[in-house]
């Protein structure tokens, strides 16, 4: 996994996440969990090849934009202590 | 905010809400007018004195009565519906910003650069100084900037709460478990304020909200807030 500094925005490029017509309806928690879920798919997957992760970096801007933290560190807690429900 | 025995609405600070003001008009005059009418024939029927006992059917009258409160019904839907999709519209949003509702205060999260997370408790009455607003200061307010679509995602911590800022037109429900996102963009620079809007426990009235707009080039000139 890259630092923290990766993990920050382009200056000058990126201001928050764009529209996402995959969920255009009011209750975006569905786009903030499943941007949780890729930038944690794409680590893995990427590690696993070893290749670089930087393009991870997008999905962890979006879910980073839009997810409470409480609930993010809810979920880190979840996967460090391997019973995170979800498929990565 | 609204001043002391208000009536109407506040003035507006989006675009948005200038239409909601408009079609409220344009509603209370057809409102008034059915009012009126309706109240007017009532005072001649209690008032007059002639009688008519051989009134048997009056197709016309009611095929008019039936078909002309259509019409007005149609010309009150159609104005409400276009103002209901403008406020669906797809907008590119320049900010993000999460407002979490607790019992009894709100946290808001300006994660999009780096991490500003704060709560907004308002003021007790002991810590207000002279001119602040009892019941509707806060010890933290939401800065954000003007004429820039900004997108507010919302949600709850524990049981229901609602982000309301009338001059905005905004007013959306903080459900535990679901992340409701509203869009506004403001016109104007100033303080505005709203209240929860959902019954939440003793102190349901005493968690404000409070934004202060101001112009982006103060905004981007870093954080303006002390926290």
């Amino acid at each position: 996994m890259l630092d923290v500094e990766a993990q920050e925005p382009p200056k000058g490029k990126w201001s928050t996440p764009p529209f996402d017509p995959r969920f255009p309806s009011q209750n975006q928690i569905r786009n903030c969990y499943q941007n949780f879920l890729d930038y944690h798919r794409c680590l893995k997957t990427r590690t696993r090849r070893g290749k670089s992760t930087q393009p991870c970096e997008y999905y962890f801007r979006v879910y980073h934009s839009l997810c409470p933290i409480s609930w993010v560190e809810s979920w880190n807690e979840q996967i460090k202590n391997g019973i995170f429900a979800g498929k990565i | 905010m609204a001043h002391a025995a208000q009536v109407g609405l506040q003035d507006a600070t989006s675009p948005i809400m200038e239409e909601l003001i408009t079609f409220h008009d344009y509603a209370l005059m057809i409102i008034f007018l059915i009012c009126f009418l309706v109240l007017y024939a009532l005072f001649l029927t209690l008032t007059t004195k002639l009688t008519n006992t051989n009134i048997s059917d009056a197709q016309e009258m009611e095929t008019v009565w039936t078909i002309l409160p259509a019409i007005i019904l149609v010309l009150i839907a159609l104005p409400s519906l276009r103002i209901l999709y403008m406020t669906d519209e797809v907008n590119d949003p320049s900010l993000t910003i999460k407002s979490i509702g607790h019992q009894w205060y709100w946290t808001y999260e300006y994660t999009d650069y780096g991490g500003l997370i704060f709560n907004s408790y308002m003021l007790p009455p002991l810590f207000l100084e002279p001119g602040d607003l009892r019941l509707l200061d806060v010890d933290n307010r939401v800065v954000l900037p003007i004429e820039a679509p900004i997108r507010m995602m919302i949600t709850s911590q524990d049981v229901l709460h609602s982000w309301a800022v009338p001059t905005l037109g905004l007013k959306t429900d903080a459900i535990p478990g679901r992340l409701n996102q509203t869009t506004f963009t403001a016109t104007r620079p100033g303080v505005y304020y709203g209240q929860c809007s959902e019954i939440c426990g003793a102190n349901h009235s005493f968690m404000p909200i409070v934004l202060e707009l101001i112009p982006l080039k103060i905004f981007e000139m870093g954080p303006v807030f002390t926290l």
